[in-house]
């Protein structure tokens, strides 16, 4: 019980303090805007080209919402050493780094709604397996907190934690077959693919949103699931490695 | 290791290495509950690595160490409900309010909403800070911040409390508030292990003093103890421009039983087992062209002491950490 009231105390002082802030909450409803008005212009293809573009926006949503924010928020917090008072706390490090992402993951999930919002106003989604899309956008999300979690662990300087992300997300956006679909990519980057958990969540969302998906769900979802845990321990790992040296 | 009940904190054989470095090489003691234990060193002596294998937020090579019977080798973070820790910068939250941060600090130990309102308010109350409580953590002056910190160390009520130099980079009056707090803790009963670098602090708070030099422990005395060979000398403190090289030679030849030591340029200290006579040291020197502005008698304290161990003058090594203190 105590530990839950250390989670969740955490979990509000990190909504509070970081993630529902102005900056934050207009950069995650500006972000999404930005991406649909440049690939809706770019595609040409009136209203009904809404539906092919979603999942991509949605998907590029979660991803720089996520690993940007919590990477940030636990370099900050290392930097000047509020951190070490977590580590001290008698909580086990699995539960605290949980509480750290919690936040990261409700903001990456809300930010994903934000295009659906818009979407829905502007085109049928009646079609939408919502079954499917939901847990894949929660997935994509956990995933992509992880990530931003593993890039918090390996760098020591805010500024670091800003470029090592954009090393990940950047070849991820255009490799995972959002935009580009994944069969027409050069033969030497197609492997590149399966090797990204956006990949498989992009899958399931273009599965959801318009029937366009390469590998059967229960895969994509597995292997979503199969990221979370490996990102979240590999986390860990080097947490104890290097932080409690 | 044994398992006495009065033995708050039990160190064995604690080794720590970065890299090629031996921070600290092969360290033991025991604190026992309700002691007031001074850690004191020069820096770099290995004082904060070792407070943070302690408190578990580092891993100690090799050696072991229980923090309340716990053994904290095997289970580095199971002690971590019976230690407060206090580290020598302050660590809280600069976006949250005074109050905010102690009620946060609170929750961690999975204190439940209304005793970390109360217990929050009372410690503000205690501090001196209940007129700040709703002021951001950010806008504190220093020495708030410095007891606000010590506040959220001791928000679950710890048995055992690390306290790394409180009282560094504060001003007077709120040095002095804090030691008096630090005192009633320890009436209290609660264990303190303090690190510091001022030796008249230790000197006035601690029960024992733990010497670390290099990564090793030289000395573990009783305050009394330490002070004992000491109490019956004589120490004269004389200031004064020095012009001629080989100064303290021709003071040795000239007052055989005295001792005198040079420290710093313009600083004489002479000891001696009887009442120095201040007129013929005094002449002595201004005959060899020192211009002596001031002499003073000196009560022989625990710095000396220090000084003997480690060799090194604390007032350099106060500058150097207020230094550093200032550049944070």
């Amino acid at each position: 019980m105590k530990r839950w009231v250390a989670f969740w105390n955490i979990l509000v002082k990190d909504m509070r303090t970081y993630y529902l802030k102005p900056p934050n909450i207009s950069w995650g409803l500006i972000f999404p805007l930005a991406w649909t008005g440049m690939f809706f212009i770019k595609s040409q293809s009136g209203l009904g080209g809404i539906r092919a573009l979603l999942p991509g926006v949605v998907a590029v949503s979660i991803l720089f919402g996520t690993t940007s924010m919590l990477a940030v928020t636990v370099t900050f917090e290392k930097k000047n050493r509020s951190f070490e008072r977590l580590l001290l706390a008698p909580i086990p490090l699995e539960v605290l780094m949980l509480a750290k992402t919690s936040g990261a993951i409700l903001m990456g999930t809300a930010n994903a709604f934000v295009p659906v919002i818009l979407a829905v106003f502007l085109t049928d989604l009646s079609h939408v397996a919502w079954t499917v899309f939901v847990p894949a956008v929660l997935l994509i999300a956990v995933a992509s907190t992880f990530l931003g979690l593993f890039i918090a662990v390996a760098v020591s300087e805010v500024f670091e934690a800003q470029t090592f992300s954009n090393f990940f997300r950047f070849p991820m956006m255009f490799l995972c077959g959002l935009f580009f679909p994944i069969d027409r990519l050069p033969v030497v980057l197609k492997p590149l693919s399966f090797i990204l958990p956006l990949t498989y969540g992009a899958d399931v969302l273009h599965g959801a949103v318009h029937g366009g998906h390469l590998m059967p769900y229960s895969v994509d979802l597995a292997v979503l699931c199969a990221f979370c845990i490996g990102l979240f321990v590999l986390s860990i790992h080097n947490v104890k490695r290097s932080w409690i040296a | 290791m044994n398992n006495d009940k009065s033995t708050a904190i039990q160190v064995r054989g604690l080794v720590k290495r970065f890299d090629e470095v031996e921070a600290v090489g092969g360290i033991g003691f025991d604190v026992l509950s309700g002691e007031l234990f001074g850690f004191l060193g020069p820096n770099g002596a290995g004082k904060t690595t070792t407070i943070n294998m302690l408190t578990g937020l580092a891993r100690p090579d090799t050696g072991g160490i229980r923090i309340g019977g716990i053994d904290c080798t095997k289970k580095p973070r199971a002690a971590q409900h019976l230690i407060g820790v206090v580290p020598d910068e302050s660590n809280l939250y600069p976006e949250l309010t005074g109050y905010e941060n102690l009620c946060f600090c609170a929750a961690l130990y999975g204190l439940k909403k209304k005793e970390r309102s109360a217990r929050a308010r009372r410690l503000l109350d205690d501090f001196g800070l209940a007129s700040a409580s709703e002021r951001k953590f950010g806008a504190y002056s220093k020495g708030m911040k410095r007891k606000l910190t010590i506040a959220a160390g001791m928000i679950h009520k710890p048995d055992i409390l690390f306290l790394d130099e409180p009282t560094t980079g504060i001003d007077v009056g709120s040095a002095r508030q804090l030691r008096k707090l630090i005192s009633n803790l320890h009436r209290a009963g609660t264990t303190i292990f303090l690190t510091t670098h001022y030796i008249e602090e230790a000197e006035r708070l601690c029960d024992r003093i733990a010497f670390i030099v290099s990564g090793r422990i030289v000395r573990i005395e009783t305050v009394e103890h330490l002070l004992q060979p000491i109490q019956a000398k004589h120490v004269l403190q004389i200031s004064c421009a020095i012009v001629e090289d080989g100064l303290q030679e021709s003071l040795s030849k000239a007052f055989p039983d005295l001792d005198f030591t040079i420290p710093e340029n313009g600083r004489v200290r002479v000891e001696a087992a009887a009442p120095i006579g201040v007129g013929p040291l005094v002449r002595f020197l201004e005959d060899h062209g020192a211009e002596v502005s001031e002499a003073r008698r000196m009560r022989p304290s625990l710095e000396d002491i220090f000084v003997s161990i480690t060799g090194i003058e604390t007032t350099a090594m106060r500058k150097e950490k207020e230094k550093k203190g200032k550049g944070k």
